[in-house]
């Protein structure tokens, strides 16, 4: 009896591994927690340096259209407009989400809807596979061809947005397309049931009730690629010509923040103007990236709502 | 109705004489399989017009997979082999127009499945795909529909609602409403009611019993107390293969198959 009592009031081993287990997990997740608390502090603090140590004004740096840190511009003050680079930046994710989207619905349709066995077996490994090419090969494949092919067709030196689109195009199209796969097999199966028992044609419930329901998932689909596509440095890098000047239109040489700050960081002293105007390009990516992020989970959540019953 | 207007044949299956009974839809040899198996190895029902027909038998004897055949749901899932013979015409067959063929024959199923829409278009939406554009006439056919599965009045003012928001009572009606709303000849109903509580299978009972006068109905059921108190006519499946058709009195009182007996007093299933 009195082994019993003993047993009760002594932590067993198995209580001790699990106590052990909740700590060691504890400790990763405030691990990964401070890591990503202190890259925004350092982001911030290097980017904001621009602002309160060397009193640049925001609304300059926002709206300047004059990138040469280091030097005065014509209006007498640092030459840190990141106006250019912030448009190139835009301009090449929306266009190239806005090309990609069709191209990745009708391949998720085809796969999820038209040909699920075909899709499961042989297309959703490719697009797979795709992911996971490195950028600095699309970057290579896109000045090796993309821009002889802008050159010839469209004029211009080949360098510029136009090339930059085609080639994250390429890059977000598999990303897009598994996610928006993803979305359409969600649907549930008693939605095509239901419009295909009403008599309903099978495009009729494609496109009236499964592309319908999936919506909020292909929304999501869509912003991860264009985050995908905001965020990619080195495959941009190489084919969009890298000139820090407001693009006037698709095909003369312009430059995106990821650009800009992967050709110049090397460059810089730690502590300069120039150092810090590339930080505070940092940040402007950060925050962007935050803003992809939480409209990610807004469009999940609202997503959500609409599937409870 | 004449009584020896009935017979039955070896296989204690009910046949009808067409010159007193109408007949809606048969099978004939039908077989049904997944893959290599054989889920339904013998079918041959004749169901007759404005009458409800039940079809009860322990899970896996295959009384759905039978229901969805007979208007084709099973197309992409299951092979579906013999001839399912609607006003002469076998539908089972490739020259048949099954998006057309299953506007006459309509399907509720088990878990109520309303769209993610308001309750208006869940019942407009395939009557637009059929090119009813007028809003009158949508409106006309909505509340018409809506009064059949009686449902009107606890919603013609929550037309615009979601139909998630409703009870599962209500949106399994809304089901029936939106089947009905394309008027079709025959109603197939997969276990319309398991999901539901006492109060809304009743409701949806009596509803039944309101659309037999213009629909002929086919219902599978677990419930065998729902098929004594509805049906005209229950088919017992067992494993696949129908074992037993008569009228529901006869089967319920005085089954010809002992394991007929044994699954509605309750010994298996």
């Amino acid at each position: 009896m009195d082994k019993i009592r003993e047993s009760l009031l002594k932590k067993s081993i198995a209580s001790k591994i699990e106590r052990r287990g909740k700590i060691i997990s504890l400790i990763c997740l405030a691990l990964i927690v401070s890591v990503v608390f202190l890259i925004f502090y350092f982001v911030a603090s290097r980017g904001l340096a621009t602002f309160f140590k060397n009193h640049i004004n925001l609304w300059q740096f926002l709206s300047g259209t004059q990138w040469n840190p280091g030097t005065m511009g014509t209006n007498g003050q640092p030459a840190v407009g990141a106006l250019p680079m912030i448009v190139g930046s835009f301009l090449i994710t929306i266009l190239s989400a806005l090309i990609a989207t069709p191209f990745a619905i009708g391949t998720a349709v085809f796969m999820t809807e038209i040909s699920p066995r075909r899709g499961a077996k042989i297309l959703r490994p490719v697009t797979e596979l795709l992911v996971g090419i490195p950028s600095v090969v699309y970057g290579f494949i896109g000045l090796q061809v993309v821009v002889p092919f802008v050159r010839n067709t469209f004029g211009g030196s080949g360098y510029g947005i136009l090339s930059g689109t085609f080639v994250l195009f390429v890059m977000i199209l598999p990303t897009v397309t598994s996610m928006s796969a993803d979305a359409l097999n969600a649907v549930p199966r008693y939605y095509r049931e239901a419009s295909l028992a009403l008599g309903a044609t099978r495009w009729q419930t494609i496109y009236k009730v499964v592309l319908r329901a999936a919506i909020p998932g292909m929304l999501t689909a869509i912003v991860f690629g264009m985050a995908r596509a905001f965020g990619e440095a080195l495959a941009v890098q190489m084919v969009i010509g890298n000139a820090t000047l407001l693009p006037h239109n698709l095909v003369s040489p312009a430059s995106t923040l990821t650009s800009i700050l992967t050709m110049g960081i090397g460059n810089t002293v730690m502590g300069s103007l120039q150092n810090n105007a590339l930080w505070s390009l940092a940040m402007i990516l950060l925050l962007m990236s935050l803003v992809f992020n939480l409209a990610i989970r807004y469009i999940g959540r609202k997503g959500k709502l609409n599937h409870e019953r | 109705m004449a009584e020896n207007s009935m017979t039955t044949d070896q296989r204690n299956i009910m046949k009808f004489d067409p010159k007193d009974h109408e007949i809606a839809l048969s099978t004939e040899d039908l077989h049904v399989f997944y893959g290599k198996s054989e889920a339904i190895s013998e079918g041959d029902l004749q169901f007759e017009r404005y009458k409800i027909s039940a079809l009860i038998g322990p899970s896996g004897s295959g009384k759905s997979t039978y229901l969805r055949s007979l208007n084709r749901m099973n197309d992409r899932i299951a092979t579906v082999k013999g001839k399912i013979m609607y006003r002469g015409l076998d539908i089972n067959s490739n020259d048949i127009d099954v998006y057309e063929m299953r506007r006459h024959i309509g399907m509720v199923f088990q878990r109520p499945n309303p769209f993610a829409k308001s309750i208006y278009e869940n019942i407009a939406f395939a009557l637009r795909q059929r090119g009813m554009t007028k809003k009158q006439d949508l409106d006309e056919v909505v509340e018409r529909s809506l009064r059949q599965a009686a449902m009107w009045d606890q919603v013609k003012d929550d037309l615009n609602k979601s139909a998630l928001a409703l009870s599962g009572g209500q949106q399994q009606r809304l089901c029936i409403a939106r089947a009905i709303a394309i008027k079709p000849d025959i109603l197939l109903l997969d276990e319309p009611a398991s999901a539901l509580d006492p109060v809304s299978t009743s409701q949806i009972e009596d509803t039944l019993l309101e659309l037999k006068q213009n629909y002929t109905i086919i219902i599978v059921t677990h419930n065998m107390q729902q098929a004594s108190r509805i049906s005209d006519y229950t088919a017992f499946f067992n494993l696949g293969k129908v074992l037993e058709y008569a009228e529901t009195g006869d089967i319920f009182t005085n089954p010809k198959v002992d394991l007929t007996n044994d699954y509605i007093s309750g010994n298996f299933g």
